[in-house]
């Protein structure tokens, strides 16, 4: 009873969030309001016993990703008037969009591999067994599909390298810090000792 | 009816925990000046109340009393919100930390992950601080703080990993009672460049000296709390303090075995030391590293930007994913009396 109550709130601020993030005039508020959606999203996960999901999304989206989106919002100048416009145009492109992930989801949740009836109940067994969901997951992902995850992995490091590669053109004439060569250098190379004639005057 | 009683025990227990943490910040000022005057060679406060012991709260009144300005174009909304943003998640953390065996609010299996998530919640505070206050300086500094805590977060995590590794296990009182015995079955030995990271990445990622450079005064002012006044920047020292306090905590789990006495287990020793309570030894050893974060604060100097960068991603980083492996090799070949 108390867990529905708190389902539907949560979901309540979380479609309010969600209509927000399109809706708010202010850029950083929609990168907020999405913040404030994921976080709602990660509550719901942990209501639904999912914990490691739900704080994986706390770690790795609203910890990680959405400060750096702040960041880059912050940043900006950016007009939302400008944004709007052509609201219209892409209306039936993102309706479309919107019609195939919801025909994917009724794919997945309508066939017969996936039974969801047998799905909770296979869950609620193995809970009452090992209640320890990142135990679970480990096992999972790390013999039946281990190597669709060591793919997954070697596919992000690609794309850090790639990502790195960009941002490392070099252009002329900036300058460099090279940390070995300063902590190479002598004592000789840097300092000379100049006699200097005194001055006779002031010494009196 | 059951579920009231439930309630009122948590809130019960709540309070008990939140209410000496406010009094544990409150008196960290004190020992800070205290402390740091102490290696200056000076005196410290020493008026209100014997040695200065009430100076503290005479603080708190004082900043009570002030009145918070609202800078004319700042985003009134964010700028109150900050502060607040800035304190939960400080707050939030404290639920999963044993302070002795079974002393804990909540005891969840994902423990050390949601430590790891809420310590990540608290730079939105500083971000939207600086944003909000619709000042440079103050801007320059939430910048600063969100790339520093932003790439201290990934070393601090990558040692944590190293600490589940070794206790096979994300629950917090399972990760000290793998550390059980004296102070050389504590995780800090085998996982010593874990340690070291982890604390060099905990004073980053609350910005404190040599780290500092949030809010850097010789340079821009005081960075992201720059508008600030008031009680308003009276929560985001709380908030800070608060921080470091768990930072504390966290490391004295992780790798200084928590509740256990340093002559757990051994013959002689051992026995002589157990009427002590495991509250005690948790107390003790967040001191010692709340000791270092003072004693650091008055030895070196700020970081250069870059610097602080470099450290982070150069250094910091790779040591732990080379550490990692070897404690990988250490856990298959079940070295010494930790795995």
């Amino acid at each position: 009873m108390i867990e529905k109550v708190i389902f539907y709130v949560f979901a309540a601020i979380l479609l309010l969030a969600a209509t927000l993030v399109i809706t708010a005039r202010n850029p950083v508020h929609s990168a907020l309001s999405l913040v404030l959606a994921f976080f709602t999203s990660s509550a719901l996960w942990l209501l639904a016993e999912a914990e490691f999901l739900g704080i994986a999304l706390v770690l790795v989206y609203v910890g990680a990703v959405m400060v750096l989106f702040l960041f880059v919002v912050m940043m900006l100048d950016i007009n939302v008037s400008v944004l709007r416009e052509g609201f219209a145009r892409y209306l039936p492109l993102g309706a479309l969009v919107g019609v195939v992930m919801v025909l994917q989801m009724l794919l997945v949740l309508g066939s017969a591999e996936v039974d969801l009836a047998s799905l909770t109940a296979t869950a609620a067994d193995a809970g009452a067994a090992e209640t320890n969901n990142i135990r679970m997951l480990g096992n999972v992902l790390y013999t039946v599909y281990v190597y669709p995850f060591e793919l997954a992995a070697i596919v992000l490091l690609l794309a850090i390298i790639a990502a790195i590669m960009l941002t490392h053109r070099r252009r002329g004439g900036t300058k460099h810090q090279d940390i070995s060569a300063q902590v190479r250098t002598r004592k000789e190379d840097r300092l000379r000792m100049v006699r200097m004639p005194t001055d006779r005057n002031n010494d009196s | 009816m059951n579920a009231l009683v439930e309630l009122a025990w948590i809130v019960t227990k709540i309070v008990a925990l939140v209410v000496p943490l406010f009094l544990a910040v409150a008196y960290m000022t004190y020992a800070e000046r205290k402390v740091i005057s102490a290696m200056q060679l000076r005196r410290g406060p020493n008026r209100v109340g014997w040695h200065g012991l009430l100076q503290p709260i005479a603080d708190a009144l004082k900043l009570l009393m002030k009145e918070v300005v609202l800078p004319q174009n700042a985003n009134r909304f964010l700028f109150v919100l900050a502060p607040m943003l800035s304190i939960m998640p400080a707050l939030a953390a404290w639920a999963v930390l044993p302070v002795g065996d079974g002393l804990v609010i909540a005891d969840i299996n994902a423990g050390l992950l949601y430590v790891l998530a809420m310590a990540s919640l608290g730079v939105y505070g500083i971000i939207l601080a600086g944003w909000a206050s619709n000042s440079k300086y103050a801007l320059l500094g939430a910048l600063r703080a969100g790339a520093q805590v932003v790439s201290y977060e990934i070393a601090m995590g990558f040692a944590l990993v190293g600490v589940l590794m070794a206790a096979g296990s994300l629950n917090m009182g399972d990760i000290i009672r793998a550390q059980e015995g004296p102070i050389w079955n504590w995780f800090w030995l085998p996982l010593l460049p874990l340690f070291v990271v982890y604390w060099i990445s905990g004073v980053a990622e609350t910005n404190r000296l040599p780290f500092d450079v949030a809010e850097g005064e010789s340079e821009i002012v005081a960075g992201f709390h720059v508008e600030y006044s008031g009680m308003a920047f009276a929560i985001f020292f709380l908030a800070e303090y608060a921080n470091m306090i768990l930072i504390s905590g966290l490391a004295a789990i992780m790798f200084l075995g928590g509740w256990y006495s340093p002559f757990h287990g051994l013959p002689l020793l051992g026995p002589l030391f157990d009427w002590v309570p495991g509250m005690v030894w948790f107390f003790l050893k967040v001191c010692l590293f709340l000791f270092l974060y003072i004693w650091f604060r008055a030895t070196f100097p700020r970081y250069r930007y870059d610097q602080i960068m470099r450290l982070g991603w150069k250094v910091l980083i790779p040591v732990t994913v080379v550490w990692l492996i070897v404690v990988a090799g250490l856990i298959l070949g079940e070295v010494g009396p930790w795995f």
